[in-house]
């Protein structure tokens, strides 16, 4: 029999339903592995063991008088941009430092009213701006399978407890691939579902237009599990999907046989690493072994999606991060002179580098003068990028790629170089801009180390996407590998 | 030489919406400070905007009560800076598009001329919070309560050449939004605010001289000072060789006088850019369909039909329909009493005069459309006379009761028994033998006039009640 922090979450859901186990002894058994080991990692930056423990209590309540749905009573984290009721919601950064949260987002009501308990806040890079999870105030994330790398990010602190089971599952944000990519570098399973289809309320603002949230898991059936859970049309974001979810686990047990897989042309091309081209070829080769067809289909305007979203991104943050002001709430500098010194020096203080640059970027792309040439071209590469995906999926059913250009690197490694960090996300940025889901599993090891697949679906595809995962995952194993000593 | 005003407003009207106008918040006015801002409203991380569709009614109602056009597809921007009352650092506006584009009023001038104003366009915003700087030493107080109340910022063509016309259109576009209800028009709390650009050019010149805009205008008598005023200091400053630069300039109301606030140069950049948190506001055929089906009828609609049913003059008709509350007030008299004529002068006599000798509007009126509508019924059916009316008006305004209330308990019914009031006519007749002689002896082009004694004495003995037409006709007979 496996070990608890290894069962998936149909596993617990049954074992609590059996009452093998309490929601009370999967939590504290959940607190203990973080006690012992996140010391190594830094994924956690708030436990909150006490408030657990309360809810697997309620959650155990609820199970006894029959009351519980799949999620109730399993263990799980929120990626600390979720803004949670009277616990200190971060962002990773020193600007919110102190700020504890006077309200739920929908993500986090939704879980919680499916009765799941919350564990505490996972660490990120500050204001979700980063690929490697160094840019956290509370400092980088190491990797579980090697922690002298990085995680990826900005969930990072998210896929490093994933990966460690630290969590039975958790959530994460994805603005330009920011689930996806530490999916793929820690080894576990991520979805960016499309856009607006779960609510962006009371999560944290980077780029209000290419924000989204989706869960991080074992499996593409976790994925299912937690998608249900936190999806949903929510009259408090204007920009969420008024149209109702998917079956999302009912739809898991299709044959992909005669499933057509379009291979974006551009991104297996020039030098894609060896160890991911042969890791992304052995996953093609089993989808074709379980009958699908695999095309080749081409994203011509793909190669302008990273400097696009260098553009929008930005420009978005620079105006989403100006509430942050030492008014009301967050970061003020002490004993400020007039205004302007308020405003400079608590602003200066509480934001990192990487959040300076991207808000100085974003505000020269929308200066007079340079709007037309940066943010409405942006816009127009976007437009473009998304007829590319449209006109692919005459051809195909789902849309593959790498995840990521390479495995996970060192720490350190490219923080003084912000471009190939940039980089990172170059598999993974077109699918925010065309506001696609998006998914990462594990493909096989690369020099010992993890490696993503992605898949894309069209617009609300999800439920085909989770679907075509589930059944990768029934028949290989590769998912199922986990880091020594975690 | 010879110069000439260009004037163009942009106005804040504030809509009379319960709710803000992205958040569930009450709008109302002067409650304690930030008890009315919401998480929404305080700009805290990761809250939304949510459009009140009420806003958006609002606007369309505008848009087709000037005759503009209602774009089907308008989209709100963010406008970028930095102010402690603004909680987001940034407003959320509109830019490139609208949600009205060009409309047009008219306004009629001192010599009776209608001309008219262009509207540029009317976009939908939220308004700020306000900064406390008494109170707080060393310090500033936010009140956030105002935040995010909605805002129709109505923007003029350059098309007023004098304080006046600013005035006048100032005015007529006061009178339509509160007619239309969407404005409460309180120009004392800030619902309807005034901005003026004012520049000058000599008289016959094409190009526009540089602008100055004045703001913190807070009556309409202070729009035509703020106005004159800067008119005034651009011709002087030109004329004595200097030159306008273009600014903002505050008004002030205590000196009279404007002065600047920041120029240009100082100006933000707002890095507009459209809002993300928002889809643009699509308004469909059903949608303008039901507003125009809720539309009341417009100012200028109603006077002319005040002009043609009820036979006003184009003066009377004006002013009867100078407010929606006005308007209305004179259709239920006129309606319940049977005579608009009446209706008319007593509404724009007595009532009037009660209603500015206690500054008080109309709808505050203590002597309702109904009441008054009483009390002209009793004129008409010779109850009471005209001058006992006034006196029965005076006791309905006190709270004495309805007409019949007061004609009853002061016993102000008219006497029209013909046996009473000849009674009476013989009394003074008889007590007055001199003035009977004179009148009988007088030229009979002078009888008329010397009649008004006997007609006095008898109104005195009578307490005011006899009816004077039959009193008139007894004592022409009783005397020749």
């Amino acid at each position: 029999m496996s070990e608890l922090h290894d069962k998936t979450l149909a596993e617990l859901s049954a074992g609590l339903a059996a009452r093998e186990y309490s929601s009370v002894e999967l939590t504290e058994h959940y607190l203990q592995r973080i006690d012992d080991l996140d010391g190594q990692l830094n994924s956690y930056v708030t436990v909150t063991a006490e408030r657990a423990l309360e809810q697997a209590k309620s959650a155990d309540a609820r199970i006894a008088s029959g009351d519980a749905g799949p999620l109730t009573g399993i263990p799980m984290a929120h990626k600390d941009i979720f803004c949670t009721e009277g616990v200190r919601t971060s962002c990773g950064s020193k600007m919110l430092d102190n700020f504890i949260s006077p309200y739920d987002a929908t993500v986090v009501t939704n879980l919680g009213e499916a009765g799941m308990v919350m564990l505490g806040k996972t660490n990120m890079d500050e204001f979700a701006m980063g690929s490697s999870n160094e840019t956290s105030y509370y400092g980088a994330v190491k990797n579980p399978w090697n922690t002298d790398c990085v995680p990826g990010g900005s969930s990072g602190g998210s896929a490093a407890a994933m990966s460690a089971r630290l969590c039975a599952a958790v959530t994460g944000t994805d603005t330009g691939g920011s689930i996806r990519q530490p999916a793929a570098l820690t080894g576990i399973t991520g979805l960016k579902p499309t856009y607006g289809r779960c609510s962006r309320y009371g999560m944290i603002a980077f780029a209000s237009s290419l924000d989204q949230a989706g869960p991080m898991t074992k499996t593409a059936q976790d994925a299912a599990m937690m998608l249900a859970g936190m999806a949903g049309f929510d009259p408090k974001d204007s920009t969420s999907a008024d149209r109702p979810v998917d079956d999302y686990v009912a739809a898991l047990g299709q044959s992909i046989a005669g499933l057509k897989v379009g291979v974006v042309k551009e991104f297996m091309e020039n030098d894609l690493d060896s160890g991911i081209a042969a890791s992304t070829q052995a996953v093609l080769d089993q989808l074709k072994k379980q009958g699908a067809e695999i095309v080749e289909i081409s994203l011509p305007n793909a190669h302008l999606s990273v400097p696009a979203y260098y553009v929008v991104a930005p420009a978005e943050c620079s105006s989403n991060l100006s509430r942050f002001d030492g008014v009301r709430y967050g970061h003020r500098c002490e004993n400020p002179k007039d205004l302007e010194d308020l405003y400079k020096r608590s602003r200066s203080e509480g934001f990192g580098a990487e959040v300076k640059r991207r808000i100085m970027i974003g505000t020269y792309a929308l200066s007079a003068g340079f709007y037309d040439a940066y943010y409405i071209k942006a816009q127009k590469i976007r437009e473009l990028i998304a007829e590319d995906f449209q006109k692919a999926f005459k051809q195909c059913d789902v849309i593959v790629s790498p995840t990521a250009p390479e495995t996970a690197f060192g720490i350190g490694q490219k923080t003084d170089d912000p471009v190939s960090m940039y980089l990172q996300d170059i598999y993974t940025i077109a699918v925010n801009l065309a506001g696609l889901p998006g998914m990462s599993i594990p493909a096989p090891l690369s020099g010992g180390m993890p490696v993503g697949f992605q898949l894309i679906g069209n617009l609300f595809d999800e439920a085909r996407l989770l679907n075509v995962a589930h059944q990768v995952q029934l028949a290989t194993d590769w998912h199922k590998v986990t880091p020594e000593g975690f | 030489m010879a110069w000439e005003t260009v004037i163009g407003l942009e106005i804040h009207a504030q809509l009379a919406t319960k709710s803000k106008i992205f958040s569930g918040s009450s709008t109302a006015f002067g409650a304690e400070p930030n008890t009315q801002a919401n998480l929404v409203d305080l700009g805290m991380p990761g809250v939304l905007p949510v459009l009140n569709k009420k806003a958006v009614e609002c606007a369309v109602r505008f848009g087709r009560a000037i005759d503009a056009h209602v774009a089907e597809r308008s989209v709100f921007e963010r406008k970028n800076y930095f102010y402690p009352d603004l909680p987001k650092g940034y407003q959320i506006s509109q830019a490139e598009l609208p949600i009205v584009g060009e409309g047009h009023v008219e306004i009629v001038l001192d010599d009776g001329e209608v001309k008219t104003v262009g509207v540029t366009r009317a976009h939908l915003e939220e308004d700020a919070g306000k900064s406390l700087h008494e109170d707080f030493h060393g310090a500033t107080g936010i009140d956030l309560n105002r935040a995010g109340t909605p805002l129709l910022e109505i923007v003029s063509e350059p098309d007023m050449r004098s304080a006046k016309e600013a005035v006048a259109y100032a005015k007529k576009i006061h009178q339509i939004v509160t007619y239309i209800g969407i404005c409460d028009g309180n120009m004392q709390e800030g619902s309807f605010r005034c901005d003026a650009n004012v520049s000058v050019r000599p008289l016959g010149q094409e190009e526009l001289g540089t602008r100055a805009e004045l703001k913190n205008i807070n009556s309409f008598r202070f729009l035509e000072k703020a106005i004159n005023y800067e008119v005034e200091r651009q011709i002087d400053l030109i004329e004595d060789g200097g030159r306008v630069v273009q600014e903002t300039r505050l008004y002030d109301a205590n000196k009279d006088e404007t002065r600047s606030m920041r120029s240009k140069e100082e100006a933000n950049d707002y890095r507009y850019f459209p809002d993300p948190d928002l889809l643009p506001v699509v308004i469909d055929q059903a949608f303008m369909d039901a507003v125009a089906a809720d539309m009341p009828e417009l100012p200028d609609v109603r006077r002319a039909r005040f002009q043609e049913q009820y036979g006003l003059s184009a003066v009377d008709a004006n002013i009867l329909t100078s407010t929606r509350a006005t308007a209305d007030y004179f259709e239920t008299v006129g309606e319940r009493s049977g005579d608009a004529k009446i209706a008319a002068n007593w509404v724009m006599g007595e009532l009037a005069g009660a209603l500015n000798k206690e500054g008080l509007e109309i709808e505050q009126s203590p002597v309702d459309g109904e009441a008054m509508a009483g009390l002209l019924a009793r004129i008409k059916d010779n109850t009471i006379s005209g001058k006992i009316a006034k006196q029965v008006f005076e006791a309905m305004w006190a709270g004495e009761g309805s007409a019949d209330e007061v004609i009853e308990a002061k016993g102000l019914k008219q006497i029209t028994d013909t046996g009473a009031i000849e009674a009476m006519v013989d009394e003074v007749i008889a007590a007055n033998p001199q003035q009977v002689e004179n009148y009988k002896n007088a030229d009979p082009e002078k009888q008329p006039k010397m009649i008004g004694f006997f007609v006095g004495q008898i109104m005195k003995k009578s307490q005011g009640k006899a009816n004077p037409g039959q009193v008139n006709q007894l004592l022409r007979k009783r005397l020749s």
